[in-house]
């Protein structure tokens, strides 16, 4: 069983898509797993054959079990998560209020969603306790993984506010000779400038395990995405650095449904190198983001935002947007946080050649 | 097309892209992302579903005047007041 993250500890075999004397290519999908995080594809890291399965479906396994053998090494592969109950926002809004459990309410809204009126009848004639109940899934997860993190991992903060005028200019000019479903989105030119500045600091993309930094040659960023039904996930994006914005986009259009849907690889769960959080569309101004353990960095966006902006003497209004760094002060010093944010914050200045 | 109808083409659209969403139930003052629990990246596909359905291609220099329901509803009856109720592209 792989770890899909640092605090994952079990996973559920939910089926194999193999069966003994299959061959398997590098890439293939061997089995899905159900994890905290949702079901995973789980991938096959060599080429060879399929010569035992060791677990059946069904079984829940710890990390690190031996789940099948293919050419003599081993595969392993991860609780299902409750179904995702249908709701609209004001009801999930007025059911967090009231402390009333979704999945208990009958749901008489489109395709059986449930509406704000089914909360209020459902909170009139329960007797429950509001707000008691143990978490679980994806919150679960999260909450290990994040006390851990404070636990272990001495955070320092640096901010930078970035002037976007060119960036999105840029962007604007782009879009213009794209179909609608392939315009980019301002996130892409904040992923590529924080990969490219990795790459000025590499440092801050990598590892703290064994009190030492592994430092990562490929950048594969977590790009945090926010579930429906509460909680996240932060799935990679892999080698940023040398892609272009359209192979960005085309990558986070791809990712962000499957992770919603529950659908992504086993990959995408455990590559990330570091963190990217972009709150701008929730209308946070400044993030000051968790290290997803072991990283050693989190890099965190709000919205952008015209505010009073003076260059030259000139006072003017221009679109900011706050970028902070969460770093690791084990793995490295504030010095380098401040290279990194310096190197962003030109990148972005730079737009043609992100 | 009437607000109406443009109401009920957005209902299906919303369906498919936040089957969570209720048009009914929501603001139409609310800014629209917020108000349907949506991010930039479904109201990217939000947009591209209207233009499938409604044949109205929104420039991103026009995001302004669609960022809540009560102007989107409004931006698209402009464009689609000469339109015929029943000459409407939706399935």
């Amino acid at each position: 069983m792989p770890s899909l993250g640092a605090d994952m500890r079990e996973g559920t075999l939910l089926h194999w898509k193999v069966k003994p004397g299959d061959r398997v290519k590098r890439g293939d999908i061997i089995a899905e797993v159900a994890t905290d995080k949702g079901d995973i594809e789980i991938e096959v890291f060599e080429d060879g054959v399929v010569t035992e399965i060791l677990v059946e479906a069904g079984r829940e396994v710890p990390v690190g079990e031996l789940m099948a053998r293919i050419d003599g090494g081993a595969v392993a592969v991860p609780k299902p998560e409750p179904a995702r109950v249908r709701a609209t926002p004001a009801a999930r809004r007025l059911a967090e209020e009231r402390g009333v459990a979704l999945a208990s309410v009958r749901g008489t809204g489109p395709e059986g969603a449930v509406t704000r009126e089914d909360v209020e009848k459902a909170a009139q004639t329960s007797t429950a306790e509001p707000r008691e109940r143990p978490a679980e899934g994806v919150r679960l997860a999260i909450a290990a993984a994040m006390a851990r993190s404070n636990r272990e991992i001495p955070h320092y903060y640096l901010e930078t506010r970035i002037d976007m005028t060119r960036a999105l200019a840029h962007l604007a000019e782009k879009n213009q000779a794209l179909p609608l479903e392939e315009r980019l989105l301002p996130a892409v030119l904040l992923l590529k400038a924080v990969a490219l500045g990795l790459r000025e600091v590499p440092e801050l993309n990598g590892y703290w395990v064994d009190d030492s930094l592994q430092k990562k040659d490929e950048i594969h960023i977590g790009f945090a995405i926010s579930l429906r039904k509460g909680g996240l996930v932060t799935p990679a994006l892999h080698q940023v650095d040398r892609k272009s914005l359209p192979e960005i986009m085309a990558g986070l259009r791809d990712l962000v449904p499957r992770a919603r849907a529950g659908k992504l690889r086993s990959s995408e769960l455990s590559d990330a190198t570091v963190t990217v959080t972009n709150l701008g569309d929730l209308g946070v101004e400044t993030v000051y983001g968790v290290i997803y353990p072991p990283q050693v960095a989190l890099v965190g966006f709000g919205k952008i935002l015209e505010r009073p902006w003076v260059e030259n003497g000139m006072l003017g209004v221009r679109p900011v947007v706050s970028a902070t760094l969460a770093g690791d002060h084990r793995a490295t010093d504030g010095a380098r946080g401040a290279a990194f944010l310096d190197a962003l914050a030109r990148r972005l200045q730079e737009p043609t050649e992100l | 097309m009437t607000e109406a109808e443009i109401r009920g083409a957005l209902a299906k659209i919303l369906a498919r892209i936040a089957p969570e969403a209720d048009l009914a139930s929501i603001d139409p003052g609310e800014p629209l992302q917020r108000a349907l629990d949506i991010d930039s990246f479904d109201f990217l596909n939000l947009l591209t579903a209207i233009r499938d359905a409604l044949g109205v291609a929104i420039a991103e220099s026009e995001y302004g005047k669609v960022g809540t329901l009560q102007g989107l509803v409004g931006f698209l009856a402009s464009r689609l007041a000469d339109r015929p109720s029943d000459s409407s592209p939706l399935s």
